[in-house]
């Protein structure tokens, strides 16, 4: 499974013309991790969801390529998308309040995924939706299943997430800021969690996120985006030693618990970043 | 300057928080950290007032304070909010929001007042009559900020005020609060879970878990690992190790 | 800086304007070109404007005295001097249409003055005092709610004396129970806004708090609610003509037109047709207008 980013350009309608919001992104990803980092505005939502055809009505894609597993994303028809999305590309989101069905148990949801994609007996989906919130390192699954997606924790929210999206077994999971809204300890229980079940089970990441340093410990390869573009790639364990301003202003803008700083570095934006 | 005894509080049949107690000096900052549900913010809103079922002595500056507050203690005590996008009415300016404190504390000069505030908080004179949607977030908690301290309050409650925002926003914003509680001797109580931004801007810490103060300690302390509640000790174990991009592993 | 007493287009949707008259002129103008690009509601507020103008300039456009009757010309088709035809005593239809337009509509916006400003009131204060005011509230608003529109109507009606004072009372009796809820269902959600927080946190009392900031808010979705109520009022006060409890002849209301013409609808069908069809496109007018408004004022949407 490839994915295949070539020149990627989205652009909305405004008031003053059509407006760019990424501009000119190329990336590739096979059977690895991969985190593209940024701030709000930077279009590194729109460029993971852009490989899912998940924009905005009015979002005007234009690209070289946008491949998956060899299939013309750009060119595909309906069918052919939703063949991909769901069954061999997951999508999760930052916040499963917004992101699960607020009148369904999780188990009916996760069992109805697994339906969708797998087919079986009411039965087989049930019980496939239980072990699966087990293997999210759910404690006690089948209580769990039963419940409402008001009732669960943030961090149970996303696991069962995550549980739902795994369950037609994909062979891509894109999550967009899937721990932005958890604390630190959760946050990294989670993203572990992600990561085991994506290298147990083959498959492509994208994560997305506004934290650096976190990125960099759960992915192979970073992507670093300022204003539409990608102005840094490295691989994680070479961030530290990071060559674009940018990355180097995200870095050094952080307090440090190890390092007092008596104040924090600010971040000078270099009209320059933003391209031609 | 700010007692706390024994806070205790209930939701319905759940203690919230059990007997939670420290003291905070005037022009100190006073930090208290937690995992989602330790029930730090639970204290924030019961200091502020706007939690009244609550249990247990809270004094400030040398006033015991009950349930219901009175206009004085709001003119000395204020909070700013975690979502700068809840924060500011959506049907109001800017300048709008700025003054209401003025017109409800009766304190006149409005004009030259709310000039002065988006002064202080580096905010364009331009700003002043935009919707809070035409803003950005960082500009949205700058007003926020802005107009917590528009009666000239002395405590600051912080409520996470920098969780929603970009980490350059968020640096930018961490030294305007270092200014301002300089520049007019506040004293701050600031709620996070990121260890990091509270031991850069407080020099006391209370950790929370399940309800209780586990440890309190000095933000120095903290840095250099003189601990003894384990909680303490997972909690800034974790800090660290995500805290600096993960050098790159011998092959 | 004084301001420009041009309002050109620049002036108003200037990213960095000097006063809050600039702003909130500059919100309305921006507002007006969101909804302009709705062709429908375009075309429902044009019609509801052409109906309003038309109804209040009754006594300039109508060609004739709207009791003159002419028995010689019961029933008469359309012609040049009856561009409408005349009635079941000879008056000229058109004339009939454009003052029981007046009526029609004046009841209606009687109605929705009083409905509205009530049941706002008491939604927000339910819904921001919670505990045993709301409930009390919210017991007297079913008591309302618990009424069939009509039957009450009617009963009311009956009671006292048939008539558009009557008609109006008794409609508006029923009419704002739903606008009470309404008005909770905002100031509940609102209530827990960390703004509202914020306000009660500067010491403002509840009533401020209520008035200022969470009564504003709840505003558009009822400017929505009431447009697209209109056509269902205006709906009710025909079908209360309809039934003699509403105006009282001789005076025109496009219900009582239908009601008492109706026997007509095969022979001279034009007569009690016409007025339905003025019922028909005021209150599709009104529905789109709202459908519109909602579009563009409803704060959920986008």
């Amino acid at each position: 499974m490839q994915v295949v980013v070539r020149n990627l350009r989205i652009a909305f309608p405004s008031p003053q013309g059509p407006t760019e919001a990424v501009r000119g992104v190329s990336f590739a990803l096979g059977q690895e991790k991969l985190g593209i980092v940024g701030e709000s505005g930077s279009g590194k939502s729109l460029t993971a969801r852009s490989i899912l055809r998940l924009l905005p009505r009015q979002a005007q894609v234009s690209a070289e390529t946008i491949e998956f597993d060899g299939i013309d994303v750009l060119k595909a028809n309906e069918t052919r998308m939703r063949a991909i999305r769901g069954k061999r590309a997951g999508l999760i989101m930052q916040d499963p309040k917004f992101s699960l069905n607020p009148v369904m148990t999780a188990g009916q949801q996760i069992a109805e995924a697994w339906h969708a994609h797998r087919g079986g007996s009411r039965k087989e989906a049930k019980d496939a939706a239980v072990e699966l919130l087990a293997q999210v390192q759910i404690r006690d699954p089948k209580r769990v299943a039963d419940m409402y997606p008001h009732e669960l924790s943030g961090g149970m929210g996303q696991r069962a997430m995550i549980a739902m999206m795994l369950a037609p077994d994909p062979e891509l999971l894109i999550a967009d800021e899937p721990t932005s809204a958890l604390d630190a300890t959760v946050q990294a229980e989670i993203l572990r969690l992600i990561e085991d079940l994506v290298s147990r089970r083959g498959m492509g990441l994208i994560l997305i996120s506004h934290d650096l340093p976190l990125v960099s410990h759960f992915c192979d390869r970073v992507l670093v985006m300022y204003a539409g573009r990608v102005v840094e790639e490295a691989r994680a364990g070479e961030l530290a030693r990071a060559k674009h301003p940018y990355t180097r202003g995200l870095l050094d803008c952080l307090p440090s618990l190890v390092q007092p700083k008596p104040r924090l570095a600010v971040m000078r934006r270099d009209p320059a970043w933003l391209g031609t | 300057m700010i007692e706390v005894n024994e806070l205790r509080v209930r939701f319905g049949a759940i203690e919230a928080v059990k007997g939670v107690s420290f003291r905070v000096p005037q022009g100190a900052s006073f930090g208290l950290v937690g995992e989602s549900g330790s029930g730090k913010s639970t204290v924030l809103r019961a200091l502020s007032g706007l939690n009244r079922d609550w249990s247990g002595d809270i004094v400030i500056a040398e006033k015991g304070q009950g349930p219901v507050r009175d206009k004085d203690f709001f003119r000395r005590v204020q909070m700013v909010f975690q979502d700068p996008y809840g924060s500011l009415h959506p049907r109001q300016t800017v300048d709008r929001a700025l003054s209401e404190p003025l017109l409800v504390h009766g304190i006149g000069d409005v004009d030259a007042r709310v000039r002065r505030a988006l002064a202080e908080v580096a905010l364009p004179a331009m700003l002043r009559f935009r919707y809070p949607h035409q803003l950005s977030g960082g500009q949205r908690q700058r007003v926020a900020i802005a107009r917590a301290l528009m009666a000239e309050p002395e405590v600051l409650l912080l409520d996470e005020p920098t969780s929603a925002l970009d980490v350059s926003v968020q640096a930018e914003v961490l030294n305007l609060l270092s200014d301002l509680q300089r520049a007019r001797n506040l004293t701050y109580i600031m709620v996070s879970h990121n260890l990091a931004v509270v031991a850069h801007l407080c020099s006391e810490i209370g950790v929370m878990q399940g309800g209780e103060m586990v440890e309190l300690l000095s933000a120095d302390d903290l840095r250099a690992g003189r601990i003894s509640h384990p909680h303490t000790k997972a909690l800034r174990a974790l800090s660290i190790e995500l805290e600096e991009p993960e050098m790159a592993k011998s092959a | 800086m004084t301001p420009p007493m041009s309002l050109t287009r620049e002036w108003l949707l200037t990213d960095a304007p000097e006063s809050r008259r600039q702003a909130g002129l500059g919100r309305l103008y921006r507002g007006w070109l969101q909804f302009r690009r709705n062709y429908l509601a375009m075309a429902g507020l044009v019609a509801a404007v052409f109906l309003i103008i038309v109804s209040l300039l009754a006594p300039v456009l109508s060609p004739y005295d709207p009791s003159a009757q002419d028995l010689t010309n019961r029933f008469g088709p359309v012609s040049a001097a009856h561009w409408f035809g005349t009635d079941e005593v000879g008056r000229d239809l058109l004339t009939r249409l454009l003052y029981g337009g007046r009526v029609t509509l004046g009841m209606v916006v009687a109605i929705m003055v009083l409905v509205a400003p009530v049941g706002l009131l008491v939604g927000t204060v339910a819904g921001y005092a919670g505990g045993v005011a709301d409930r009390i509230l919210m017991r007297i608003t079913d008591v309302f709610l618990a009424f069939p529109r009509l039957i009450l109507a009617l009963a009311f009606v009956a009671a006292l004396r048939p008539g558009i004072t009557s008609a109006i009372i008794a409609i508006a009796l029923t009419a704002w129970p739903p606008y009470a809820r309404l008005a909770r269902a905002e100031t509940l959600t609102i209530r827990n806004a960390d703004f509202i927080a914020a306000v009660r946190l500067t010491g403002a009392s509840a009533t401020r708090i209520v008035m200022r900031h969470i009564a504003p808010l709840c505003v558009s979705s009822l400017i929505v609610r009431v447009t697209l109520d209109m056509s269902g009022i205006i709906l009710t006060a025909a079908g209360l003509g309809f039934l003699g409890m509403g105006a009282q002849p001789p005076m025109p209301e496009w219900g009582t037109m239908i009601a008492t013409t109706r026997g007509q609808i095969l022979d001279a069908w034009w007569v009690p047709t016409i007025p339905g069809v003025a019922i028909f496109v005021a209150s599709l007018a009104f529905n789109l207008l709202g459908d519109g408004l909602r579009d563009v004022l409803d704060p959920k949407q986008g």
